[in-house]
C-alpha cells in the first residue's frame, strides 16, 4: 500500500527513530566492547569457540523457544478460533483476562505459579488430600516444564489475537464452498483455511519466539539457576563480572540468529500473503448452535482458564489471605500509608497514573510510527519491495535485542548533545516504543496486505483524494488490527519494567517499579503490598483493554 | 469515518502525545513543595546528584534537611542492582551522570577502583568511622554502611519439630537438615556471591574438606538454589513466605529478623525468624559512598558526603535500608539492639582477592551444584 506523496516524508521517522534509539546506542556498546581504545579484542569470540558451555546456552536458548512458541500455537489456535466464530458470554471479559499475563512482572507470577503449583500450593494440597499422599505429587518448580508453561501462559495472547482477530474477519464462503465440492471438515482446514491463515499464524509465531528467545525473568525466577538464556548469560557476564567483550559477542549472536529467523520469515510472508475478501465478523460469529460446538467453547474455555486465569487469580486472593487472620484489604492499605516517612514513597494513585501515562504515551508513538512503517513495507514497487526485504527484519531486530546491552548503550551514546537523554523522562516512553513498535508492525502488516487494490482503485476512480482513499478505504478496514495493535503496545509498555533498560527517576516510579521495590525488603507487609499492586496492576490492565476494546468507528461494521 | 471523527481522533492522539510530554506527577525530592510546608525558597537552587543501587531509601525529613542547610535539591538516580549500577558510573565515566554514588560493596570494591571513577575525599567525619570498615587509604571510597549475610532460621518451626538449629556451617551438610535450607545463585545474587565468600574463607581452597566438598554435601543434602534473594526468602522461607514456602533455613541478611517485626504492622512483637551467626561464618558487606570523577559541584559533593556520614543521616539508615550505620557514634533504634546482634568474627577477604578471583570461584560452584 502507498501513503498520498505529500505525505511520503512521513517515512522518515520510523527510520530517524531506529537510527537513533537503536542503532547508534547498539553500535556505540558494541564498538567499546569489542574494540576499546582503537584495539580490537577477541576474547568474546575465543570464549564462544572455547567454552562448550556457552555453545549448549545458544542451543538451549534456540530450542526451548522453539517448543515454547509450538505449544503456544497449541493452546493459542483453539482458543483464537473459539474466539473468532462463537459469541458467548463473558467473552469480552475472557479476552481481556487472557492478555492480562503479558504485563505481569515475572517476580510475582514466579509467586503466583508458587502458590498454584509449589511443594505446598493448591494444587498439591488437593492432590494430596485427594489421593492420601504423604508427599507433594506436582513437582514443576526449576524444571524445563514450567519454563514452557510459563511462556504458554505469557504468550498465548499474542496467538489468540492476532490469528483470532485475522480469522474473524476471513470469509466462511471459501472454506463452504470447498465444503459443497465434496471436501470434508479436515480437508477444508487443512487445504483452504490454515493456508489462508498462514500468515497471521507465521507472524505470531514469530513475536512469539523472539519473546521466549530473549526470556529472562521466567528463567531466573522460575526455572531457577540450572537454567540459561543467551540474555541470562549476557546479563551475568555484563553485570556480574562486567565481561563486556563476551556480553557483546553473545548479543552478535543473539543478533544473528534474530535476524536468521526473520528473513526466513520475511520470505514465508511475501509469498503466502493475498489480499482477500474480508467480510464484516458479525456474519462469521455466532452462537454455539448445538451440543458439539458448546462443547468445543466449554474445553476452551476450560482450558484458558487453568492455564492463564488461574495463577492470576491464585495471586489476587492470595493478596487479601497472606498472614494470619481473616481476609483483608490490609496490604491494600499499607500501599498508602508512608510508615517509615520514605521519600521514594509514592500513593498507589500516582503511581497507576504515571503507568498510565507512559504507556499511553508509547502506545500512541508506537502506533504512529508503526503505521507508518507498515505502510512503507508493503509500498508498491520493485526498489520498495527490494527496501522492505532489508527493512523488514530490521524493524525486529529490538525485540531479539538484549536490553543489557542496549541499556548500557543508551549510557554510552544518549550523554551528548544532540541526544543528552541518559536522564531524561522521555527515555521511558521511547524504550516502551522501540519494544512495541515491532507488535504493532508485526500486527498491521497482515491487515495491509490483504487490502484488495482494487478498493483503493475504485475509490481513486470515483474521485477520491489520495488523503481521503487512507481515510476512508485503508482506515476502517485495518481498524480492527490498530486496536489490536494498540492493545499490544499498551500491554507491553504497562508492564515493562524498565529498569534493566535505562535509569529510571525514583520520582516518578511507575506501578512495577512499585512492586520491584516491595520485594526488596524482608518482612509480610512488603509481600503483601507486592501482591497487591500486582493485583491493581491486574485491574488496571483489564480496566484499559475493555476499554481499548470499546474504542469503534461508528457505523462501519466490524472489520 | 467522517472528517470529523478523523480530526477528532488526530487531536485525541496529538493530546496524548502532549500529555506525554508532560512529566507525570512526581514525588519526593523533585516535587514541587507543597505550599503549606512551603519555605520562602530562594531561586536557582542548585542541584546534586547523588547515584545509587535500586535498595537506597532515606527518611524524607532528613533529606529535606541537607537540602535546606545548603540551598541544593537533591535528584536520584537509581541505576539497578549494585553491579548494574556500579558498570553503569563505570560506562559513563567520561561524562558522569551523577556526583555522587552510593553504595559500592566490598565485593565490587576493586572493580571500582580499577574503573578509576572516583575522587579522593578525606572527609572529616572519617576519624568517627571504625578503621577495619577503611579499606581505601586514599580515601576514594568511603564507608558508609554495613551489614552482614548469614543464615536465618525459622524460630517457630525448629521449636515445633524439636529440631536443634544447626550450630556450625557443616551442621547444615547432615541428614536432620536435609532439604530445609534455600541459598542464593552467586553468579546472580549478591548475598548468594556473600555466601559463596562465606564458604570459600571457612573451608578454605586446600585441605581435607574444602569448600567444594561443603557445596557437593550440601547439594546432596538437598539444597535449593534460587537466582535472587526475593524468591528464595518470599517464595520458599516458611517465615518469609508467610507460610507457603517450606524452607525453615535461608540465606539472608542479620538484619532480616528485625525487618520481620518491623514490617508486620505491629502483629509481631518478636520475630519469627532468627539469626545463625556462628564465628567465622558470617560474610561482612560494607557499602561505600564516593565522590563521582569529574563532578562540577565538588565542593556540594563533600558537603553531601559529610552529610550521608554524619549521625543524622546514619541513624536514618538502620530502618530504612537494614544495615548498621558505620558512624561509631549514630544510635540504633530499639529492634536492631534486641533482635540484630552484631555477628562476632564476620570471615576475612581482602576485596583484590575477591576480584580475581569471583569468576574462577561462581563457575567451580555453578560446576557443582548446578550441573
Amino acid at each position: 500500500m502507498y501513503l498520498p506523496r505529500a505525505w511520503r516524508a512521513l517515512y522518515l521517522l520510523p527510520l530517524a527513530f531506529m537510527a537513533a534509539f537503536y542503532f547508534y546506542p547498539l553500535l556505540s556498546i558494541l564498538q567499546l566492547s569489542l574494540l576499546p581504545g582503537g584495539q580490537p579484542d577477541l576474547s568474546g569470540f575465543r570464549a564462544l569457540v572455547e567454552r562448550p558451555y556457552l555453545r549448549g546456552v545458544v542451543w538451549f536458548t534456540v530450542w526451548q523457544a522453539a517448543v515454547s512458541t509450538l505449544l503456544t500455537l497449541l493452546l493459542g489456535l483453539p482458543a483464537a478460533y473459539i474466539f473468532a466464530h462463537f459469541e458467548f458470554p463473558g467473552k469480552g471479559l475472557l479476552r481481556a483476562l487472557t492478555t492480562i499475563p503479558f504485563v505481569m512482572p515475572t517476580v510475582v507470577v514466579g509467586a503466583a505459579f508458587t502458590t498454584l503449583l509449589g511443594p505446598r500450593g493448591v494444587v498439591n494440597d488437593l492432590l494430596q488430600a485427594a489421593l492420601g499422599l504423604d508427599r507433594p505429587p506436582v513437582n514443576l518448580l526449576y524444571t524445563l516444564w514450567i519454563i514452557l508453561l510459563a511462556h504458554v501462559f505469557y504468550n498465548a495472547t499474542v496467538v489468540v489475537r492476532i490469528v483470532g482477530d485475522f480469522w474473524a474477519n476471513l470469509d466462511p464462503r471459501l472454506g463452504e464452498a470447498a465444503a459443497v465440492l465434496g471436501a470434508d471438515r479436515w480437508r477444508v482446514l487443512r487445504e483452504v483455511t490454515l493456508p489462508l491463515l498462514l500468515p497471521p499464524i507465521a507472524a505470531s509465531s514469530l513475536l512469539v519466539f523472539l519473546f521466549c528467545f530473549t526470556s529472562f525473568g521466567v528463567i531466573l525466577i522460575l526455572g531457577g539457576p540450572r537454567f540459561s538464556t543467551l540474555e541470562v548469560e549476557i546479563y551475568r557476564q555484563a553485570v556480574n563480572y562486567f565481561n563486556l567483550p563476551l556480553a557483546a559477542v553473545l548479543s552478535l549472536v543473539q543478533l544473528v540468529i534474530t535476524f536468521a529467523v526473520m528473513a526466513a520469515y520475511t520470505r514465508l510472508q511475501a509469498r503466502t500473503s493475498l489480499p482477500l475478501n474480508l467480510r464484516p465478523r458479525s456474519s462469521i460469529a455466532h452462537r454455539p448452535a448445538n451440543a458439539r460446538e458448546w462443547l468445543a467453547v466449554g474445553a476452551v474455555i476450560t482450558l484458558l482458564t487453568a492455564v492463564l486465569v488461574a495463577p492470576l487469580a491464585a495471586l489476587a486472593v492470595r493478596s487479601v489471605t497472606l498472614g494470619e487472620g481473616p481476609p483483608s484489604l490490609r496490604f491494600y492499605q499499607a500501599l498508602t500509608v508512608n510508615r517509615s516517612q520514605d521519600i521514594f514513597f509514592v500513593p498507589p494513585v500516582l503511581a497507576i497514573r504515571n503507568s498510565l501515562v507512559f504507556s499511553a504515551a508509547a502506545t500512541v508513538l508506537s502506533l504512529a510510527l508503526g503505521l507508518i512503517s507498515a505502510y512503507l513495507l508493503t509500498a508498491p514497487g520493485r526498489a520498495a519491495g527490494r527496501l522492505a526485504r532489508w527493512l523488514d527484519p530490521i524493524l525486529l531486530l529490538p525485540l531479539g535485542t538484549s536490553a543489557v546491552t542496549l541499556g548500557f548503550g543508551y549510557i554510552v551514546a544518549l550523554g551528548r548533545p544532540p541526544l543528552n537523554l541518559r536522564t531524561s523522562l522521555a527515555l521511558v516512553p521511547l524504550a516502551y516504543t522501540l519494544i512495541a513498535m515491532p507488535f504493532v508492525v508485526r500486527t498491521l502488516l497482515p491487515a495491509l496486505r490483504r487490502l484488495d487494490p482494487g478498493l483503493r482503485e475504485a475509490a481513486a476512480t470515483l474521485g477520491a483524494s489520495p488523503t481521503q482513499v487512507v481515510r476512508e478505504v485503508d482506515l476502517p478496514l485495518i481498524w480492527r488490527g490498530l486496536l489490536v495493535a494498540a492493545v499490544f503496545a499498551f500491554t507491553i509498555s504497562l508492564g515493562e519494567f524498565g529498569a534493566t533498560l535505562l535509569l529510571y527517576r525514583p520520582a516518578y516510579p511507575t506501578m512495577s517499579v512499585v512492586i520491584y521495590r516491595a520485594l526488596g525488603q524482608p518482612g509480610l507487609v512488603n509481600y503483601g503490598q507486592a501482591l497487591a499492586m500486582s493485583t491493581l496492576l491486574m485491574l488496571v490492565c483489564l480496566g484499559s483493554l475493555l476499554a481499548i476494546e470499546r474504542f469503534r468507528v461508528g457505523g462501519q461494521g466490524e472489520f | 469515518m467522517t472528517p470529523q471523527r478523523a480530526v477528532i481522533l488526530w487531536l485525541t492522539a496529538a493530546l496524548l502525545l502532549l500529555a506525554a510530554c508532560v512529566p507525570p506527577v512526581g514525588v519526593g525530592p523533585t516535587a514541587e513543595p507543597s505550599p503549606a510546608a512551603a519555605t520562602p525558597t530562594p531561586v536557582a537552587a542548585q542541584t546534586l546528584v547523588l547515584m545509587s543501587h535500586d535498595s537506597f531509601a532515606a527518611t524524607e525529613d532528613v533529606i529535606r534537611q541537607f537540602e535546606t542547610a545548603h540551598n541544593v535539591k537533591l535528584e536520584f538516580l537509581k541505576a539497578g542492582d549494585a553491579g548494574e549500577a556500579l558498570n553503569k558510573a563505570c560506562l559513563s565515566k567520561d561524562n558522569p551522570l551523577a556526583d555522587v554514588f552510593f553504595g559500592v560493596d566490598n565485593t565490587f570494591f576493586s572493580r571500582a577502583i580499577g574503573c578509576d571513577i572516583f575522587e579522593p575525599y578525606a572527609s572529616p567525619l572519617l576519624a568517627d568511622i571504625p578503621d577495619d570498615l577503611k579499606l581505601d587509604p586514599q580515601s576514594r571510597l568511603l564507608p558508609v554502611d554495613f551489614g552482614y549475610v548469614n543464615v536465618n532460621y525459622d524460630r517457630r518451626w525448629f521449636a515445633e519439630k524439636g529440631l536443634a538449629v544447626p550450630q556450625t556451617l557443616r551442621d547444615l551438610t547432615k541428614p536432620e537438615y536435609k532439604g530445609l535450607l534455600v541459598v542464593q545463585n552467586p553468579a546472580t545474587s549478591s548475598p548468594g556471591l556473600a555466601f559463596l565468600l562465606t564458604t570459600v574463607a571457612h573451608f578454605g581452597e586446600t585441605g581435607s574438606y574444602t569448600y567444594l566438598d561443603f557445596w557437593r554435601d550440601l547439594r546432596a543434602n538437598d539444597v535449593l538454589v534460587t537466582d535472587g534473594w526475593s524468591e528464595a526468602y518470599f517464595s520458599h522461607f516458611t517465615v518469609g513466605s508467610g507460610g507457603e514456602g517450606d524452607r525453615p533455613l535461608v540465606v539472608s541478611y542479620a538484619t532480616s529478623p528485625p525487618a520481620d517485626v518491623y514490617y508486620s504492622e505491629g502483629a509481631k512483637t518478636e520475630p519469627d525468624s532468627g539469626n545463625l551467626s556462628p564465628a567465622n561464618a558470617t560474610f561482612r558487606q560494607i557499602e561505600f559512598i564516593g565522590i563521582l570523577r569529574g563532578t562540577k559541584q565538588r565542593a556540594l559533593a563533600e558537603k553531601l558526603i559529610d552529610f550521608l556520614l554524619s549521625p543524622t543521616f546514619q541513624e536514618d539508615i538502620p530502618l530504612q535500608m537494614f544495615v548498621y550505620p558505620a558512624n561509631r557514634n549514630a544510635k540504633l533504634p530499639d529492634l536492631f539492639v534486641q533482635f540484630a546482634e552484631v555477628p562476632q568474627q564476620p570471615v576475612q577477604l581482602a576485596p583484590e582477592q575477591i576480584e580475581a578471583n569471583r569468576e574462577r570461584w561462581i563457575e567451580a560452584w555453578t560446576d557443582v551444584v548446578l550441573r
